[in-house]
């Protein structure tokens, strides 16, 4: 086994996922067989090679340290789905 | 034949004229999508008033003698593309209420080239499948045999393009997104070099892969459309400065003295044996046109599956972290406290396969895996990379099949991930080394299935890809069909 249930669990604690019973045991099985798969990456020697963690061969990209026009207010909220005033609205965070 | 059924530059021919007229074009195109679009399901929102509106005012445009390169021609977007004040989904219930405050650049692009947009069209979730399945929206079929998926993610975009439910679209690439569907319903789809095409306003999915590119009924109009979406965005900070050439400037120069790698890597057992046999036809034909066919080596193809399984899950995880119910997008009811309203939210709001993504990308990021997994993974996709850098010094283009198999049946695969994620084994290539990719139709199995061709080339190099694909097409002897719907 690659992954347990427990870890199952756990990672979806990080994630911010839930899930039911059958689901989760459904979901072991499955990453289970995609992680088995990815063993292969073992065979390949990598040993001084680089990663490559983005596509393009860049440096950073900089601009002027210039404040531009940004969403107005009342745009940044319209899709919310619980607002009040001129703020998001969440549940209690701080007793 | 009918309006809908013609391309961007006959229509080009025919508005400038006189011959017909933006608004005689938009009816055409949404009298078509009223006939099929029950049978095809391309889309999740279809704007049908605004389209009437922009196309009048195009007509006026013409009549004065402005106009740019697309004026009048009605384009669908996929519905993972920002469009101010018009509902963009991704596919999924936890955007299935969100309205974008502002327009993607590529939005932005077509539309000052004159472009109206006719409608979203429907993808996986998040863009995270092959065949159109795991959308909130529904099932597309594709339009040669509505029992069979028509690739994916992009599915939406490549039926409305293949059905003539709109002249053109843009979708999105992240392992062959846009070059899968293309080849399983007979259209034609690139993918862009990465940062060729901002991609700003574009949903994120795995930031360092997705590429939006177009979904054209030949490859002319792919030139047409590159030539408007492409080029440098200083709101997009992988977006390159490198400069845009003409790309139909590049259509008619032929194949002969070129070379073209063919990769031995990518003729395996377990591909279609009718996909083969096309392929194969479509090298002989170069070679007829006065191509040099040779033989190349990509080494560590084999492992090209298993690097983006960790790469864009792991990606993905990170953004879609934002899915939280506070800002935009939905909420669940039960949300007495935070994380409580954080997990619920989520767990209702995602569906398996994102979930499923979601999971694998934070196991293979979190403390203890990360070097076994996304480390090790970032480093063989560097030596991914190195194999195009090599083959490219011996070759101007590389081609393959686009996906092993023609289009399969609704259903077959979406309990088997893993068989799932072998529909991209060709396509999943290009995004890891970032270089630009098309999908060219090559002729069809004996069911009537499409099968396409997919030619690769170095970075920056779209121009040599339009002209090997735009050489192919011209003389494939692949007779244009239409989807009897």
């Amino acid at each position: 086994m690659k992954i347990t249930k427990e870890e199952v669990e756990y990672v979806a604690h990080l994630a911010r996922l839930e899930f039911s019973g059958t689901e989760t045991e459904k979901f072991t099985s499955q990453l289970n067989d995609i992680l088995l798969y990815m063993e292969k990456l073992n065979q390949v020697n990598t040993d001084g090679v680089e990663p490559l963690t983005r596509a393009a061969a860049l440096s950073n990209a900089f601009r002027e340290d210039r404040a531009l026009p940004s969403l107005p207010h009342d745009l940044s909220l319209a899709n919310a789905p619980d607002r009040k005033a001129n703020s998001f609205r969440v549940p209690k965070v701080i007793e | 034949m009918k309006l809908h059924e013609l391309t961007i530059h006959e229509l080009q021919q025919k508005l400038r004229s006189g011959e017909t007229t933006a608004v005689d074009l938009v009816e055409s195109v949404i009298g078509r999508i009223d006939e099929v679009e029950d049978k095809t399901r391309s889309y999740i929102t279809v704007l049908r008033n605004s389209a009437r509106e922009e196309a009048f005012r195009a007509d006026e445009e013409i009549r004065q003698g402005k106009g740019g390169p697309l004026t009048g021609i009605p384009v669908a977007l996929k519905d993972i593309v920002c469009t101010k004040g018009v509902r963009t989904t991704c596919g999924s219930k936890i955007l299935h209420d969100f309205i974008p405050p502002y327009d993607a650049t590529v939005v932005e692009r077509l539309r000052g080239a004159g472009a109206l947009f006719i409608g979203k069209t429907n993808m996986d979730e998040f863009a995270m499948g092959s065949s159109t399945e795991t959308s909130y929206f529904g099932v597309t079929r594709n339009p040669w045999d509505l029992e069979r998926i028509p690739g994916g993610s992009s599915g939406g975009s490549a039926t409305a393009v293949a059905a003539d439910e709109c002249i053109a679209s843009l979708g999105s690439d992240t392992g062959g997104s846009i070059r899968q569907p293309a080849a399983l319903c007979g259209v034609v789809g690139m993918k862009p070099t990465y940062g060729r095409v901002s991609r700003y306003g574009l949903v994120a999915f795995a930031s360092s892969l997705d590429q939006i590119g177009p979904f054209t009924k030949d490859v002319e109009d792919c030139a047409i459309m590159m030539n408007v979406i492409a080029g440098y965005d200083p709101r997009e900070s992988t977006s390159v400065t490198v400069d845009v050439p003409d790309y139909t400037g590049y259509l008619t120069r032929g194949v002969e003295g070129r070379t073209v790698g063919i990769p031995k890597e990518y003729f395996i057992a377990g591909i279609d044996h009718e996909v083969e046999s096309a392929v194969r036809q479509a090298i002989a034909v170069l070679e007829g046109l006065g191509a040099r066919c040779i033989d190349i080596s990509l080494p560590h193809t084999d492992y090209c599956l298993a690097v983006y399984y960790i790469v864009a899950p792991s990606e993905a995880s990170s953004n879609l972290a934002r899915y939280d119910g506070v800002k935009y997008g939905y909420r669940s009811q039960e949300n007495r406290e935070l994380m409580e309203m954080y997990k619920k939210t989520r767990s209702e709001g995602f569906g398996a396969e994102v979930k499923r993504r979601i999971m694998l990308g934070t196991y293979a990021l979190s403390s203890g895996y990360y070097d076994a997994y996304y480390k090790k993974a970032s480093q063989v996709r560097s030596l991914i990379k190195r194999d195009f850098d090599e083959a490219f010094k011996t070759c101007d283009a590389i081609v393959t099949p686009t996906s092993p198999t023609p289009a399969f049946k609704v259903g077959e695969r979406t309990d088997d991930p893993l068989q799932m994620y072998l529909s991209d084994i060709f396509t999943i290539s290009a995004n890891l080394a970032g270089i630009p990719g098309i999908s060219v139709p090559c002729g069809y199995t004996k069911n009537g299935l499409p099968i396409g061709v997919q030619f690769l080339a170095s970075h920056f190099e779209e121009g040599k890809l339009l002209q090997v694909a735009h050489a192919y097409e011209k003389s494939s002897g692949v007779k244009k069909r239409r989807p009897n719907l």
